[in-house]
């Protein structure tokens, strides 16, 4: 087994354009010794897995695309089975900023909390780095509907201000916890730390950047971001009258 | 019941559970699936050979008219068929997620042995 303690998981499909850059970056902020990589390819039709390799980045690919939640999933498993003490989940496509992996590292190994999510509406203080890009907050429906699951969160006294952040990090047993078959796979969001919260998981945030992917506009027009909304709302709702599976 | 409507609603049944019997014979369709929609088919063959049952029936629940009955009973069970089918793509999603990670992480830990023992 490896040295490591911890892993990121970094699920992809079809990143082929930006696989190469988020691995450059990782490798700037870290040694080999301090994380360990799984790329974990969603069933991509491009050379995502491939590059993957090329790189030196082990990959596990899954046989068919079964979506985000899946390949995430897929993440926690490996993790568990594997002994990681930290499991940090991030985006292959550039949007969230590596810099801030160690950060999240940190709390984690300091058990600050069990769950460490990375924020892009947090204020940052003078020890930030400065923003590559311009900040990257969301079209006007996703910031509703951020303000929207905020409150909702609230109404079961869990306070945060990027309830739909997919940077984050995870101690082992909440890694543990979500590698069964209480993981909402279809569109894990919100749902999954109000889920953690009222399963007694810590939650705590920490400021980050996140930036806009110029390729992603296209998928998300349409109809899509409304679909996305409502089946939010509803798992939002039915983790919040749910049994606790933690008693 | 005119002997027309009689003859429609029997040759109707035969043939619906002939095309499920074949179904099954050909496995396009498990036998433990059939079992409901040969039951179906079986009722609406009483249902049209003895007319007396349907006025039964009718009378029991108190609906006005025979085809009141049909409707109720028809729209009914097809609804809670849905309900099922909707129930087990859910459990049949959970269980193919399941299986593509395991794939996934065997396939991993595979290659990984194998770059073991090429070293």
């Amino acid at each position: 087994m490896s040295p490591s303690d911890t892993i990121i998981i970094l699920p992809a499909y079809n990143e082929a354009n930006h696989i190469l850059q988020t691995l450059a970056d990782l490798s700037s902020v870290s040694t080999q010794a301090e994380y360990d990589l799984l790329v974990i390819n969603d069933g991509s039709t491009d050379q995502t897995a491939d590059l993957a390799r090329q790189a030196g980045c082990p990959c596990l690919s899954l046989p068919v695309h079964l979506g985000y939640g899946t390949a995430l999933q897929t993440g926690y498993k490996y993790a568990v089975r594997n002994g990681y003490r930290y499991a940090i989940q991030m985006d292959t496509d550039g949007q969230h900023d590596v810099r801030f992996l160690p950060e999240i590292h940190r709390q984690l190994r300091l058990k600050t909390a069990d769950v460490v999510v990375g924020s892009r509406f947090l204020p940052h203080d003078e020890t930030s780095p400065t923003p590559r890009r311009p900040i990257y907050a969301g079209t006007l429906l996703r910031r509703l509907g951020i303000r929207l699951f905020r409150i909702i969160l609230r109404l079961w006294g869990l306070s945060v201000t990027d309830p739909t952040s997919g940077f984050v990090g995870l101690q082992r047993s909440a890694c543990e916890f979500l590698a069964t078959d209480i993981f909402p796979f279809d569109y894990p969001d919100a749902d999954v730390l109000l889920l953690l919260h009222r399963n007694g998981f810590a939650i705590r945030e920490i400021p980050v950047y996140m930036y806009t992917n110029p390729e992603r506009g296209s998928i998300h027009r349409g109809c899509a971001p409304f679909w996305y909304m409502i089946k939010e709302l509803l798992a939002v709702l039915f983790a919040g009258v749910r049994s606790r599976e933690i008693v | 019941m005119p002997l027309t409507q009689k003859i429609f609603a029997v040759i109707f049944s035969v043939l619906f559970l002939y095309a499920i019997f074949e179904m099954v014979r050909k496995r396009r369709l498990l036998e433990q699936y059939s079992v409901i929609w040969l039951a179906l088919g079986t009722i609406m063959l009483v249902l049209g050979l003895w007319y007396d049952a349907l006025l039964f029936v009718t009378r029991l629940i108190g609906a006005g008219f025979t085809s009141s009955t049909l409707f109720f009973f028809g729209i009914t069970i097809c609804l809670l068929l849905n309900l099922q089918a909707s129930f087990e793509l859910s459990r049949n999603a959970t269980h193919i997620k399941n299986l593509t990670q395991e794939v996934a992480l065997l396939k991993h830990e595979l290659e990984e042995k194998q770059k073991e023992m090429n070293q």
